[in-house]
């Protein structure tokens, strides 16, 4: 008779300890990055690893998603003669939405995953204890680089991902769609605004710092085997990709009113 | 040395350590000997300050440890080297990295300094010519020499061993055994060993403290528990494992 309501309250206490654990890593985080030693070596590894590493995907992916929507504009704005709106549409959809979060979701895949299973597998294999007992704290050591790397190269990646979209969307407007390359730039320069840009970079900062959190954060409390790994890796990619989506509703609520 | 008193961990409804007593002195090869899942993992991770207990103090070189914070830890662990059951060496990085790794992120020493105190560990621990050898590349045995070279290239006063013979050969117990035995002939530091290994145990100790049921249940030279009639120490000096189980 009771059993639903102990159920609920089971995942309400699972979920306000999660919340409460990743909050405490958070603040430990800012606390330790404040304080000597800095390490600049492990931060450009971790750069390297979240930016330069992520280049390949993060342009292939946005190329391509600016292909989709160019020719999606293109067969809805036909019906009204508008075809020359499909530029700006782009331009500014990529910039607000599709830069920011499908990097963001793109990265979380390839980074927060390896994040997890790498600080994961340091954890049960006793490397985590293994710098504790050497007087280096993991947090300093291990997460707080990560943080830094993905507050700092997600902007960086975003906007590269809504160039390659735009760039992308040009060549399909003009050489297959045969949209007018000056009606295209046109309207871009017409509808675009700097607001629009400086909100998406806004945006993937968060995003970059919930990815690298949450990835570090699952990784950090593995339990178990190999079993264990596998689920923290999992569940840090569903988690932020999740986070990635309801944070990007929130802050566009504020942003774009 | 090394006091602890009266030291308690529970694990939910497991009590693991209940009202522990134990004095480790100076200088000396203590082997904490006791059955897999006795507790002996936690108790020296309680030593080192990595696991908290509910009840109870530890007391290194006079400072007791339970109740300190973080900061104050990470002074009193730079006394402390430590090998971990299956070595804990940083994957992403080489042999000579791996024991280099405490000097350069902790010590912060000039380079030429910490090549020649790296060479000499990996030197001392029969590993010369492999600096380059990542761990994966390793077998058991080398994975615990390098981890033992990592401990010990701080200059540490104290050197924590968690079952340093657990899943070797034989021949590669032997030898991990005669390399502890020489480490310890050469540095004349605490070697704090816990073991489940009684003919390892007998090897090396200058004191054998028994683990069981969360308490030091006997102390007392190789040749005292050699010759002990206590059945729970016969038993286990001769492997007669009815008498542990049971006891």
């Amino acid at each position: 008779m009771f059993r639903v309501p102990s159920l609920v309250l089971d995942w309400i206490s699972e979920k306000v300890l999660h919340f409460g654990r990743i909050t405490l890593l958070f603040l430990d985080a800012v606390r330790w990055a404040v304080r000597p030693p800095y390490r600049i070596m492990n931060i450009l590894r971790q750069m390297d690893f979240v930016g330069t590493k992520s280049l390949s995907i993060i342009i292939t992916t946005g190329a391509f998603t600016g292909m989709v929507l160019a020719l999606h504009g293109y067969l809805t704005f036909r019906h009204f003669n508008a075809e020359s709106l499909v530029g700006a549409t782009v331009a500014v959809g990529m910039a607000r939405e599709m830069g920011p979060v499908i990097a963001a979701i793109m990265v979380v895949g390839r980074v927060g995953s390896a994040m997890a299973a790498e600080i994961g597998t340091m954890r049960i294999t006793e490397q985590i204890d293994a710098l504790t007992s050497m007087s280096i704290n993991p947090v300093q050591y291990l997460v707080v680089p990560r943080i830094i790397a993905g507050i700092t190269m997600m902007p960086i990646l975003a906007s590269l991902f809504s160039l390659a979209g735009f760039i992308a969307s040009y060549f399909i407007s003009v050489a297959v769609l045969h949209i007018s390359g000056g009606d295209f730039i046109y309207h871009v320069h017409d509808l675009l605004e700097m607001n629009d840009y400086t909100n998406g970079l806004i945006k993937s900062v968060f995003f970059g710092f919930f990815l690298t959190l949450i990835g570090c954060y699952y990784g950090y409390y593995a339990t178990g085997g190999a079993e264990g790994i596998g689920k923290a890796t999992t569940r840090a990619v569903v988690v932020a990709s999740v986070t990635v989506i309801v944070s990007d509703y929130i802050l566009s609520a504020m942003m774009f009113k | 040395m090394i006091k602890i008193l009266d030291l308690k961990k529970s694990f939910g409804k497991e009590e693991v350590l209940n009202g522990l007593n134990l004095t480790i002195q100076d200088g000396e090869i203590t082997v904490i000997l006791g059955r897999s899942g006795a507790g002996k993992s936690v108790l020296l991770k309680h030593i080192i300050g990595l696991t908290k207990p509910d009840d109870g103090k530890i007391f290194v070189n006079g400072d007791e440890i339970t109740s300190m914070t973080e900061k104050e830890l990470n002074r009193i662990r730079v006394d402390f080297g430590m090998l971990f059951q299956e070595g804990a060496l940083f994957d992403s990085l080489s042999v000579w990295e791996n024991v280099a790794f405490p000097l350069v992120e902790r010590e912060h020493l000039p380079k030429a300094e910490i090549r020649t105190r790296v060479a000499k560990k990996i030197d001392q621990v029969e590993l010369t010519g492999m600096d380059d050898k990542m761990p994966s590349e390793l077998s058991g045995g080398m994975k615990k020499r390098v981890g033992l070279a990592r401990a010990l290239v701080t200059d540490p006063k104290i050197v924590l061993f968690d079952e340093p013979t657990s899943g070797l050969d034989p021949i590669t117990e032997n030898s991990i055994t005669d390399l502890i035995l020489k480490t310890h002939e050469i540095e004349k530091i605490t070697y704090v060993i816990i073991s489940h290994n009684i003919k390892f145990a007998l090897a090396v100790a200058d004191k054998i403290a028994m683990l069981h049921k969360g308490k030091i249940y006997a102390e007392g030279t190789p040749a005292q528990f050699q010759k002990s009639r206590d059945p729970l120490i016969s038993g286990y000096v001769s492997g007669n494992l009815n008498e542990i189980m049971h006891g």
